[in-house]
């Protein structure tokens, strides 16, 4: 094309991004990427190509670690782990020079990401390299700062860290920042499509002074990911798909591993009638296109309100037909190359599959790309709306009313985002606390920074990366935690000597209920005395009883100043009937019941006095506007009491999520139930509305699978003395819901911390 | 409508003019800008768009005749406008031109005051280049009614081509639509066969949300271009406004069938926000709109630099200002 020609067409021509710098690195590093353990690489083995799938072309071998070199990187890591942990200003320089390393060397890592992922190099410079390095620099941060705020919190120890092809360099730099900045050394591995990034960061940690086996990169597939899943370590962060999470859930089921995962999404993107429409166009390039939509967080499910469809679409189409699909290393190319031939025809065939609405395409060339595409008129009921493509694909539905758009935003499995499109204050700022997601975005999509927390709830996972939030998940509370020891029930002969029966009921729903299974059992003293008789529980009664906490929802929508009230209204009543109680524990347990009723009033009045005081932060992001990191019920808790201290474990377990808004199913001290019972009279005086708390009592080990496996749980604590870690954590698996297990309820900060959710909501603002 | 001038030395007369609508307050009621999302569309554009080697050249030729070049000041003289004239003649060295394969190219217009434009018609003769003179009072646009009104039919009859008005900021801090309409009108009727560019001083309406209104009542009434500023605001054109801008001409292309041009004026002097101006045309109305009857720079300093990245293209050597033939 002579400058005549082009001065006529106006066409953009290309505009390439040189990858010689990136294709000689590669070269110069004998053109394999393996493991780097304790500060070596190696051995370097040319197990596997990885390749460009723009091109096709092999970029360099992969190592697969063996099972023997992942203990070996693992024992590296744990012998590193205490000297590293030490010194938190040290850990700050350190990490400090890290993000200037990678700042040094942005091109090469922005280069090196699209040839090996196939994203678009605008994409890799701009986006994915500048948060990896605002990561490390804000993690440094915290590394400085934990001794002094964060005095009773450690390092976890050694995390096994296994991450995504979506973005390599970026969730790198989210999970080792965070784990490095409290004292933990890790052992991470990359997804065996997209190594490369990860040997550049490990020579970049080399030079900035990261101490040997501090951080460790073993290569490989997901054998490797399951060999650091059943190792030596302390915790397992993981990012990628749901079924994976799944699996991992289980694997650590019992472990005593601490697990964050970030897992797949549907998040909705909704545009009311009164956005602005070209906006909230454009912000979908930047949900559904960014990255060729192999975005967990991708805004993939649109949804429109009915006024406003027909233009919106009309805008949406003109759009699609302007953004530019190819080579990757092409500074004007918005699309780029689908990971890999499988996950292209993963994409290719769901779609192919799908028979409902009327399909828009743009074209894309030959080779691993897949064309910008959008499917309107899909129902909620389509599988695509349901499933996640992880392509550049987005469906979409209209709306009538914003309390349908909300309806519809939360009918999904997930919950990872959530974006939302008015010029409304009140409507987007109501409709943000109602979106059943980790993060809501306003008038803008896809805004991620290491100051606010990203992460998911539902199936899409739990954990935070990010933020304050974040570092919870890579630390824990510095007490050591007395091992639980199995409390037996008191066993003895005989009936009940009161002429007047006065069998126990279980609590559900703000009634007295008869068990479903209508068994019940006596409860002795210490002395072999008949003390009382309780239900048997079953798992029937369990579900009646979450019923009836969906049912008391507007809970979680009062005001912390109500509850704080009803708080302490309870412990109003406990104090009236304190001699009771202690009559009661003392003959269960045989030990005086003094001290535990005056622990349940403190704790009453703790919780009461937290209630309206556990704030949320603005998170300081670098836009003009916010993030709220706001604190949100967790929803409905299923809880297994501890067994020791019948009074007051249960009501710390109770007062704890009340205070944030839960409701709760609490399964009773299983040896000594009547306190519990006898409370059920103190919370019917006490104005908690019905459904709200429900009691069950029984055998621990009967119910704790069915709280564990029930879909409409949203938590599981477990202070029980029986042995149910493994069999709680398996089966939380369904839902991937939250659990908890320790020997008794934590420190306040901790149960409220359990009791709530972050969700941050990006509010970007200006006229 | 007879028009005078050949097709050749008038671009704009290959599409028909905008006749206008009557005034639709529901359309105007429902625009709506968000400024954060608009910003992060304007500040990634740079990013997304980049043009290398011989289309950088072609696209920086494009903008060259895409100019209106311009002299607005009190101390203008009619040596002065000559000297500028002759530069719209040939707003790039000959020599550069042939080692780009190029024939001659001419800015878009020359912009100046009333008193000026028999002056710029005289030394433009022959060029096809219009003369485009701003009028209304500008650039306040405060002095009397009939006084803006027969400004423009003296420009008019003296020969300008292009006639930028000021439309009354306070129309529209006001939300006085109707009047804002009704203004554009008479001096939408004052050009007669003149095209009429209005100029919205979006440096002065508080908002993008007042930029979006302003541009749709003013095409609605009949404006053959929408312009940003005066290039005496404090702010001048910008990407964000100009998103804004170009946004409501497609909504009226798209609701009309009429295509509406677009000038940012002020403040763009440099031949990388040029060439990212064409490209957020480009993307947000289409390659249509990237003819000089359609989109036109306010500007005078921005050709300079043009010529010097041009003169780096073909030499492989980074150029000096002096080089250039200053206008």
């Amino acid at each position: 094309m002579t400058v005549k020609d082009i001065f006529e067409s106006m066409d953009y021509g290309p505009a390439p991004e040189s990858n010689v710098e990136a294709l000689a690195w590669i070269k110069g590093h004998g053109g394999i990427a393996g493991p780097f353990i304790n500060g070596a690489w190696g051995p370097l083995r040319d197990d596997f190509d990885s390749t460009n799938p723009a091109t096709g072309k092999k970029l360099a071998g992969v190592t697969q670690t063996t099972a023997d070199e992942v203990g070996s990187a693992v024992k590296a890591a744990r012998k590193a782990q205490p000297a590293w942990a030490k010194d938190g200003e040290r850990r700050a320089r350190v990490l400090y020079a890290v993000a200037r390393g990678l700042q040094k060397n942005s091109r090469l890592l922005a280069v090196m990401e699209s040839m090996d992922n196939g994203k678009p190099i605008r994409e890799a410079r701009d986006i994915d390299v500048p948060l990896a390095i605002r990561h490390f620099y804000h993690h440094a941060g915290f590394a400085q700062l934990m001794k002094e705020e964060l005095p009773d919190r450690e390092p976890l120890g050694v995390c096994g860290q296994i991450i995504p092809w979506n973005f390599p360099l970026l969730m790198l730099a989210w999970k080792i920042a965070p784990a490095l900045a409290m004292g933990n050394t890790v052992v991470l591995k990359p997804a065996e499509y997209t190594s490369l990034t990860a040997m550049i960061f490990a020579e970049i940690c080399d030079q900035a002074g990261v101490p040997k086996g501090v951080v460790n990169i073993v290569t490989g597939d997901g054998r490797v990911g399951e060999m650091i899943v059943a190792s030596d370590v302390d915790k397992i962060a993981f990012t990628g798909s749901t079924a994976v999470g799944r699996k991992i859930r289980e694997a650590t089921a019992g472990s005593g591993k601490a697990l964050s995962l970030e897992l797949g999404g549907k998040s909705p993107y909704i545009v009311f009638d009164d956005a602005d429409l070209d906006s909230a166009v454009e912000g979908l390039v930047d949900a559904i296109w960014f990255n060729q939509g192999q975005v967990c967080c991708a805004g993939s499910r649109l949804l429109v309100q009915e006024g406003v469809a027909d233009r919106f679409y009309t805008k949406l189409k003109a759009r699609m037909e302007k953004l530019r699909i190819g080579d990757p290393l092409d500074k004007s190319i918005d699309v780029g190359a689908i990971v890999d031939p499988a996950q292209l025809k993963s994409i290719t065939d769901m779609i192919a599959a799908n028979t409902e609405g009327e399909m828009f395409q743009t074209t894309a060339p030959e080779g691993c790309f897949y064309p910008p595409t959008l499917i309107t008129g899909l129902h909620t009921a389509s599988p695509l709306m349901q499933e996640e493509i992880f392509g550049p694909v987005l469906v979409s539905t209209t709306f009538r009313t914003p309390a349908e758009a909300v309806q519809m935003a939360n009918d999904t499995r997930y919950g990872l985002a959530a974006t939302l499109w008015t010029e409304n204050i009140n409507l987007a700022l109501g409709i943000a606390p109602k979106l059943v997601a980790g993060i809501v975005w306003i008038n803008g999509t896809n805004m991620m920074d290491a100051a606010a927390g990203f992460g998911g709830v539902r199936e899409s996972g739990f954990g935070r990366e990010g933020g304050w939030e974040g570092l919870a998940g890579y630390t824990k509370p510095k007490t050591t935690p007395k091992p639980i020891q199995k409390i037996d029930c008191f066993t003895g002969s005989g009936g009940l000597s009161d002429p007047i029966d006065r069998t126990a009921k279980l609590y559900i729903g703000g009634k007295q209920a008869r068990p479903d299974g209508g068994y019940s059992r006596i409860v002795y003293g210490p002395k072999g005395a008949a003390l009382g008789e309780v239900p048997l529980a079953n798992r029937k009664d369990l579900r009646n009883s979450v019923e009836a906490a969906h049912g008391a929802k507007s809970w979680s929508g009062t005001t912390g100043h109500l509850r704080a009230q009803i708080l302490y209204y309870l412990a109003e009543n406990l104090s009236v009937r304190a001699t009771e109680f202690e009559a009661r524990i003392k003959s269960m347990t045989g030990k005086s019941g003094a001290a535990e009723v005056q622990t349940a009033l403190s704790t009453l009045f703790t919780y009461a006095a937290w209630a309206d005081k556990y704030d949320g932060q603005v998170h300081g992001v670098p836009i003009r506007g916010v993030a709220l990191a706001m604190k949100e019920p967790v929803g409905v808790i299923g809880a297994l009491c501890p067994d020791d201290g019948p009074l007051s474990g249960l009501v710390a377990t109770l007062a704890s999520a009340l205070a944030m808004g839960n409701r709760v199913v609490l399964a009773a001290s299983e040896p000594y139930p009547l306190a519990a019972t006898d409370f059920i009279q103190v919370l019917e005086t006490s104005d908690i509305p019905a459904g709200v708390v429900n009691i069950l009592t029984g055998s621990h080990a009967e119910i704790a699978p069915h709280m564990g496996s029930h879909m409409d749980i949203d938590a599981v604590w477990n202070f029980s003395s029986s042995p149910l870690q493994e069999i709680i954590e398996a089966s939380s698996a369904s839902n991937l819901k939250r659990t908890l297990t320790a020997a008794q309820p934590l420190g306040a900060k901790d149960m409220l911390a359990a009791a709530s959710e972050v969700k941050n909501i990006w509010v970007p603002y200006g006229e | 409508m007879e028009h005078t001038l050949a097709p050749a030395q008038l671009p704009q007369l290959h599409l028909p003019r905008n006749p206008g609508m009557p005034l639709d307050l529901d359309w105007v009621a429902r625009v709506q800008a968000n400024t954060s999302a608009i910003e992060r569309r304007a500040a990634s554009l740079p990013a997304r768009r980049s043009v290398k080697k011989a289309y950088q050249a072609a696209w920086l030729l494009k903008a060259a005749t895409c100019i209106d070049l311009t002299t607005l000041s009190g101390d203008d003289t009619a040596g002065r406008v000559r000297r500028l004239c002759a530069k719209a003649r040939q707003p790039v060295r000959a020599d550069i031109l042939g080692q780009l394969g190029m024939g001659p190219i001419t800015t878009g217009a020359v912009c100046v005051y009333h008193d000026m434009i028999g002056t710029a018609v005289d030394a433009l003769q022959g060029s096809g280049i219009p003369v485009a003179a701003v009028s209304t009072g500008f650039p306040a646009g405060l002095s009397p009614f009939a006084l803006r009104v027969a400004e423009i039919e003296e420009s008019a009859k003296a020969g300008a081509r292009e006639i930028d008005i000021v439309i009354s900021r306070r129309h529209v801090l006001t939300q006085n639509w109707q009047a804002l309409y009704d203004e554009m009108r008479a001096f939408r009727a004052a050009c007669g066969d003149a095209h009429v560019k209005a100029i919205l001083a979006t440096g002065e309406l508080g908002s993008l949300r007042n930029v979006a209104r302003a541009s749709v009542i003013c095409m609605m009434a009949g404006a053959d271009f929408i312009k940003t500023s005066t290039g005496k605001e404090s702010v001048n054109a910008t990407l964000p406004v100009s998103l804004v801008m170009i946004r409501a001409i497609r909504d009226y292309f798209d609701a009309t069938g009429h295509h509406i041009g677009y000038k940012p004026a002020g403040g763009i002097s440099k031949a990388k926000d040029a060439i990212t101006y064409l490209a957020l045309i480009k993307e947000e109305l289409g390659p249509r709109w990237l003819q000089p009857d359609l989109f036109r720079f306010g500007a005078s300093s921005l050709l300079n630099d043009i010529e010097r990245q041009l003169e780096h293209h073909v030499t492989g050597a980074y150029s000096a200002s002096y080089r250039h033939p200053m206008g």
